[in-house]
């Protein structure tokens, strides 16, 4: 489904991304693993058109789609997340997800007809899904930051991604909330037959969870396997585990 | 709940004053008749601003311009041609708007300050053109004496026409806001680089937005024609591109109504402290100061807020 190959780039003289390699299957869920730095957040820039790469190609559904801007490539079926908290904090929850929904059916551009009649059932049943529903009158920057974490996977749910990314999904989630979310993104991607890519940082949340398993390590792809593959490598454990 | 009652509530509220201000000219003077008049033209110019400063983030720091280039169109066309004014009447918004998609096409490449910036600049060079160009426009005295026609001639019907047009303008406006395109610049406001990921056109919703505003600035200039008769250079000129910003920023810029409100009020300072002293601005800057410090955002912001936090404890008691 996704196909990454040789990729770079470079801020300066830094080598942000330097040899990224990275194969998804539709129905996966992926993992990138590294150090801090090791350039997962630039490479889930990259293949989401935030940034541009210098060098290498990604093929979305044997599509180039490295050169495109962000907006294109969503409407391709890519959605993500981002690392730091990225919602609408002045509209209520229910239009933070809405916005997405209205995009998603191409009807950002309607004037004069009242937005609160529109795509009003698909923004509650994704609402309902995560569990948000109660919530939805809230104001976005009033929620705690583990809601905010999750209505952010609302949103990018919100254009029915074929492939969705979700960056450090739990970053600064207490360990219940770590939990809870996962299962909500296993669920998710059992329920709906989403294809998943997303980085952590917490180990034993990726052996559990993830199909596949990208270690990255000062922008170079070192391995992609399944868990028990990537476990044995003798470079990840040198490189990585080894440290703990 | 809460938000449909609210809302309603609101939507009463406005009929009421449109109801009183249709009845005003029976019990008021000429002299506060013609004052209601202006407020709304300003007004209009005000929430035709705030489409881009509060909805959208978008700095548009010299919308005077757009105003100007309406009265200018429509007042030249009215003066120096024969063409039926109704005619005259829609090339004035149009113009705007064509002016405001060809120096939004330039600034939307820029990002908040330096899209001001551009603006400013841009719009200078059309100020400078009206200022110059003697033959065509009268460059510094303008042209007085403008051939309205007749049946909007008078102080009372010119209001009435001016009063209509601007409820009509404002519920267009009210419409906009609550549809898709309203709600999507409000997030593109919050935030842009998410609204790319969602899929959304930033630059072009942006676009959209600034052509349409720039459109409701074009009407408003039209109407001031009708109320004053005449156009001048001042109407282009960037200090009054920053008054109206400040209209937006006092009325509340995160609100719906608040830059009528601002409108209300600047326009009051200048007609009755501007009778006492030439100096009124003095008054203005000390109210933006206070301002700053008390109420970032704005008179109507502020009351908003207290809103939100009653309605926060509602429903934590809830």
């Amino acid at each position: 489904m996704l196909r990454v190959t040789n990729l770079h780039k470079a801020f300066n003289d830094f080598k942000a991304v330097d040899g990224a390699n990275l194969s998804i299957q539709k129905g996966q869920l992926v993992a990138v693993i590294g150090p801090n730095g090791a350039g997962k957040t630039t490479l889930f820039n990259l293949i989401c058109g935030q940034l541009h790469p210098d060098k290498g190609k990604i093929l979305f559904a044997d599509e180039d789609i490295g050169k495109l801007p962000p907006h294109v490539i969503c409407r391709k079926g890519i959605a993500r997340s981002f690392q730091i908290a990225n919602i609408f904090p002045r509209l209520s929850v229910f239009r933070n997800v809405q916005v997405s929904v209205l995009s998603q059916q191409r009807l950002s551009n309607k004037l004069f007809h009242p937005a609160a009649q529109l795509a009003v059932d698909e923004t509650n049943h994704i609402l309902e899904s995560v569990g948000l529903l109660d919530k939805k009158m809230d104001l976005a920057g009033s929620l705690s930051h583990g809601d905010k974490r999750i209505l952010e996977i609302a949103i990018a749910l919100g254009n029915e991604p074929e492939l969705l990314i979700l960056d450090e999904p739990t970053a600064g989630m207490s360990p219940d909330e770590t939990t809870t979310t996962m299962a909500l993104i296993q669920r998710l991607a059992a329920e709906q037959g989403l294809t998943i890519l997303f980085c952590e940082h917490d180990m034993e949340v990726v052996f559990g969870v993830a199909q596949s398993i990208m270690v990255m390590q000062q922008g170079k792809t070192i391995v992609q396997g399944d868990p028990k593959t990537v476990r044995q490598n003798a470079d990840v454990q040198q490189a990585y585990l080894g440290d703990e | 709940m809460f938000n449909t009652m609210l809302r309603k509530k609101s939507f009463g509220i406005s009929i009421l004053i449109f109801g009183i201000l249709l009845l005003a000219p029976a019990f008021l003077s000429r002299f506060y008749i013609y004052f209601l008049a202006v407020i709304f033209v300003t007004a209009l110019l005000a929430m035709s601003l705030n489409l881009c400063v509060g909805h959208g983030m978008l700095f548009q720091f010299h919308h005077g311009v757009f105003y100007g280039v309406g009265a200018y169109t429509a007042g030249l066309l009215l003066a120096k041609t024969s063409l039926p004014w109704w005619m005259a009447f829609v090339a004035g918004p149009l113009a705007a708007a064509l002016a405001g998609l060809l120096i939004g096409m330039f600034c939307i490449r820029l990002n908040r300050l330096y899209f001001g910036m551009l603006q400013i600049s841009l719009g200078s060079l059309i100020w400078a053109i009206a200022f110059r160009w003697y033959d065509l426009t009268g460059g510094d005295d303008g042209i007085h004496g403008i051939p309205i026609p007749e049946f909007i001639a008078s102080t009372t019907s010119s209001y009435f026409f001016v009063l209509i047009v601007t409820g009509i303008c404002l519920f267009l406006m009210f419409l906009i806001l609550k549809s898709p395109f309203g709600s999507t610049l409000q997030a593109i406001r919050d935030n842009p680089e998410r609204c790319a990921a969602v899929g959304i056109h930033v630059r072009r919703h942006q676009l959209i937005t600034i052509v349409i505003a720039t459109l409701f600035g074009g009407v408003a200039g039209v109407l001031f024609i009708i109320v004053e008769g005449s156009i001048f250079p001042d109407l282009l000129f960037w200090t009054l591109s920053l008054e109206i910003f400040i209209m937006c920023l006092l009325g509340g810029w995160f609100t719906f109504a608040g830059p009528i409100l601002g409108a209300a009020i600047i326009v009051s300072l200048r007609t009755f402290v501007g009778t006492y002293t030439e100096y009124w601005t003095l008054i203005l800057g000390v109210i933006l100061i206070l301002l700053i410090f008390f109420l970032p955002e704005g008179i109507m912001g502020y009351n908003y807020r207290q809103l939100f936090r009653s309605r926060a404890i509602e429903s934590q008691v809830e």
